[in-house]
């Protein structure tokens, strides 16, 4: 008596197929499960037990072999407790064979047989579409998630529904696809008082996708810019809104209710994590913070304080927008084509920067500290601005503009851009290579200017790079003196 | 080179005694001196407001074309010739010494981009040294070049107010620029005041007076802002209510230009 259920495995994010096979023989009772499970994946043993027999069912008095198929994949965490159970009901004919063999499943049993959600559900719901299986039977809870692949999704809240379900005596229960929209508002730049560069800045980082270096004395609203940035970006458009939302749900990050992530990601780690947290890979191969703030953004609070190895990890994904993790089974590849915006005082103790202060600092505290920072790593950063403190009368002032007037700028200034994109005059050509000539400014320094020069154009509503625009883009390049080659 | 008596230009020609002789030095032509000129004078050991004040007007009045004349003395005179010098107006400075002597010794470098586009003139032959008396006499000069003369800060019984009792002589109008009444340096322009002369609000107020018309607002192309250094970007907006975009591309043009430069947010001026 054999039965088979499918599942995906995931490799990265991608799904692979998986059929799990469940042979119930004659012998002295006994589970075992072969196929290169990991641990959490053999202690679905007792899970499955446990729950065929909350349920009221049947747990085959004989031994059982479950094999997960194909052997050389690995099969990682608890996602296979449901298809495992399926595959023994089935086997022990106590639900349809051909109806299962339809459908694709997963999700976590407990020991009293509910569900618990897993991550990846949208993986595995792509992978099952792509299969042209007809439904998929997952958690309840994660329904809505798996509804996104475009796939019928079969929430089932305990194992009895789904026995239930492909018995032919339950119909699917209804769910809510949320809107895509994130569930708290973001921060406000209303909040924020002076600091005019800084919101230009951050206003051009916004419209042309800049990485940005905000430099400066503690205190000033350095992290207050930063955190303000996700709240000035349009929208996603759908399809990338999908490409993000399966990164997330491969780290399990995903709101049950609002799967879906229409907006631009926004993802701070502390500077004390590891760089396989920061770019991602480890033994699990989860995607790390720069592909979870893939298509949106990545902010590094106090830059200088981060490890530099992890630092010097991102630099591919600055480079290249995905990250490649070399594996014995060929490599997997993690999109992580995130914008970047980091905060850094300019010296250790802080007061540089700061008319007010007088900084401390020995001359090798201040290169150990430089020296953090690579200049490759540096030459990243499209805008590099020093963020003063805010004068008196700013901070006494009523509240700075609105996040959604900033927004709807940067949208217009979006759509230029994707358009006919503005190309640069004569004259500011002849004063971009004046200042080549002055400043010190490399040619990746020189090709940055110009695209911020773009930017600014196209915030201007110009259809030409005037020379004021190349003028102001030139003030943000990265000061030579801020980190070692 | 110097001009005679009979080439003297017609205003300079019509004061109480013209002087004999004028020795030129530079590349202006004498035909600068027959142009509208206004004279800008005031104390050595001026205060910040004054030399602002100084550097804005000369500035503005070049740039409408007006000859900003002075004494190139240290002070507000010296910053009434830079201010012209940062357009690409004219400016001339009278000595009271020969026009080959560097004095003071200070202004070396500004007598030479003086003479490099406009003139140094002086009544006295080359060689003479500089002298005490003889100032006042060469005040007369400034003065008697102009239409109108502007003081900006003068103590009392100063060099700046004898110049200007020399253009009330000769029928010339006396701006004064209205200064604190606790300053000792106000004393003297405030004195004209009460005498009658015009209160100075604005440049056009000057303009008007010769019969010319302002120049439409100077761009914010760093002229302004490199007074105003050093200061962060946001001060600058705070002060000049331009935009954060507009400030930093002034800025920007003025580190291209070599005039200013950026360090940890603050911008400085080079030279
Ligand atoms: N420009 C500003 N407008 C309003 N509040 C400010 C501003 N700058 C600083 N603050 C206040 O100071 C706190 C610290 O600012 P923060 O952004 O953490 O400074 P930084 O990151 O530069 O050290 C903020 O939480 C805010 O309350
Ligand atoms: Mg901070």
């Amino acid at each position: 008596m054999l039965a088979r259920a499918v599942t995906f495995a995931l490799v990265g994010l991608e799904p692979r197929r998986v059929e799990v096979e469940a042979h119930i023989q004659g012998g002295a009772p006994s589970l075992t499960i072969v196929g290169l499970a990991d641990r959490a994946c053999q202690e679905a043993k007792q899970r499955v037990r446990s729950g065929i027999l909350s349920a009221e069912l049947e747990f085959p008095g004989s031994r059982v072999t479950v094999n997960l198929a194909p052997a050389e994949l690995k099969k990682e965490g608890s996602g296979y407790d449901l298809t495992i159970a399926l595959a023994l009901l089935a086997a022990s004919h106590q639900i349809p064979r051909n109806r299962l063999a339809e459908h694709a499943s997963c999700g976590e049993l407990a020991l009293d047989g509910r569900l618990r959600r897993v991550g990846g559900v949208l993986a595995v719901a792509d992978g099952a579409r792509r299969a042209e299986l007809e439904r998929i039977i997952c958690p309840y809870d994660a329904c809505a998630e798996a509804a996104l692949a475009g796939i019928e999704p079969v929430g089932v809240r305990h194992l009895s529904d789904a026995v239930a379900y492909l018995r032919g005596e339950l119909e699917p229960p209804e769910f809510v696809i949320g809107n895509g929209m994130p569930r708290r508002r973001p921060l406000d730049l209303a909040d924020v008082r002076g600091q005019e560069r800084g919101r230009r800045a951050l206003e051009l980082a916004a419209a042309g996708r800049h990485n940005l270096l905000l430099g400066g004395p503690p205190g000033t609203g350095k992290t207050m810019l930063a955190r303000r940035l996700p709240g000035i970006l349009p929208p996603l458009e759908e399809e990338q809104a999908l490409e993000v939302t399966r990164i997330h749900s491969v780290a399990g990050l995903v709101d049950p209710d609002q799967p879906l992530i229409g907006y631009a990601p926004f993802r701070a780690p502390h500077h004390s994590a590891s760089t396989a947290a920061i770019v991602g890979g480890g033994p699990r191969l989860r995607p790390g913070e720069a592909s979870l703030a893939h298509l949106g953004v990545l902010l590094l609070d106090e830059l200088a304080e981060f490890q530099r190895p992890a630092l010097e990890a991102l630099r591919q994904p600055l480079e290249d927008g995905e990250l490649v993790v070399a594996r014995a089974v060929g490599s997997v590849r993690f999109p992580a084509r995130f914008q970047l915006i980091a905060t850094m005082n300019l010296c250790p103790c802080g007061a540089r920067g700061d008319p007010g202060a007088h900084c401390t600092c020995s001359a090798q505290r201040l290169a150990r500290y430089r020296d953090k920072l690579s200049r490759a790593l540096l030459d990243r950063f499209d805008l590099v601005v020093t963020i003063p403190r805010a004068h008196a009368l700013d901070l006494q002032g009523g509240p700075g503009e609105a996040s959604e007037a900033v927004r709807s700028r940067v949208v217009g200034a979006r759509l230029r851009l994707a358009g006919a994109r503005p190309k640069r005059t004569a004259s500011a050509d002849e004063l971009l290579t004046r200042a080549v000539e002055r400043l010190p400014l490399s040619g990746r320094g020189r090709a940055k200017v110009a695209g911020v020069a773009r930017t600014i154009a196209a915030l201007a509503g110009s259809d030409a790079v005037l020379p004021e625009h190349l003028a102001e883009a030139l003030a943000y390049r990265a000061p030579a003196e801020l980190a070692t080659p | 080179m110097f001009l005679r008596k009979r080439d003297l230009p017609p205003l300079l020609l019509a004061i109480h005694d013209p002087p004999a002789r004028l020795y030129l030095r530079g590349e202006g032509d004498a035909e600068l001196l027959a142009r509208p000129a206004i004279a800008i004078v005031g104390a050595r050991a001026c205060s910040p407001y004054g030399a602002q004040v100084a550097r804005m007007l000369g500035r503005e009045l070049a740039a409408a074309g007006v000859v900003v004349v002075s004494g190139l003395a240290r002070g507000i005179d010296g910053e009434a010739h830079r201010g012209a010098l940062e357009t690409k107006g004219h400016t001339v400075a009278v000595l009271g010494c020969g026009i080959d002597r560097d004095y003071p010794a200070a202004h070396m470098t500004l007598a030479r981009s003086i003479a490099e586009r406009s003139l140094i003139v002086s009544e006295y032959e080359p060689g003479v040294e500089p002298a005490p008396w003889r100032f006042p006499a060469r005040n007369r000069i400034i003065a008697g070049l102009c239409a109108a003369t502007i003081v900006v800060e003068a103590r009392e019984r100063s060099g700046a107010l004898i110049t200007a009792d020399f253009a009330l002589e000769d029928g010339r109008e006396v701006f004064a620029v209205p200064g604190e009444i606790t300053s000792a340096l106000s004393v003297g322009a405030n004195a004209l005041l009460r005498l009658g002369a015009t209160p100075l609000t604005a440049v056009a107020d000057v303009l008007e007076s010769l019969g010319l018309e302002a120049p439409r607002v100077a761009e914010p192309k760093g002229g302004p802002l490199l007074d105003l250094l050093p200061a962060t970007a946001d001060e600058l907006v705070r002060k000049t209510g331009l935009s954060a975009g507009k400030v930093t591309a002034a800025l920007a043009e003025l580190e291209v230009a070599g005039l200013a430069a950026e360090g940890d947010g603050i911008y400085r001026r080079l030279a």
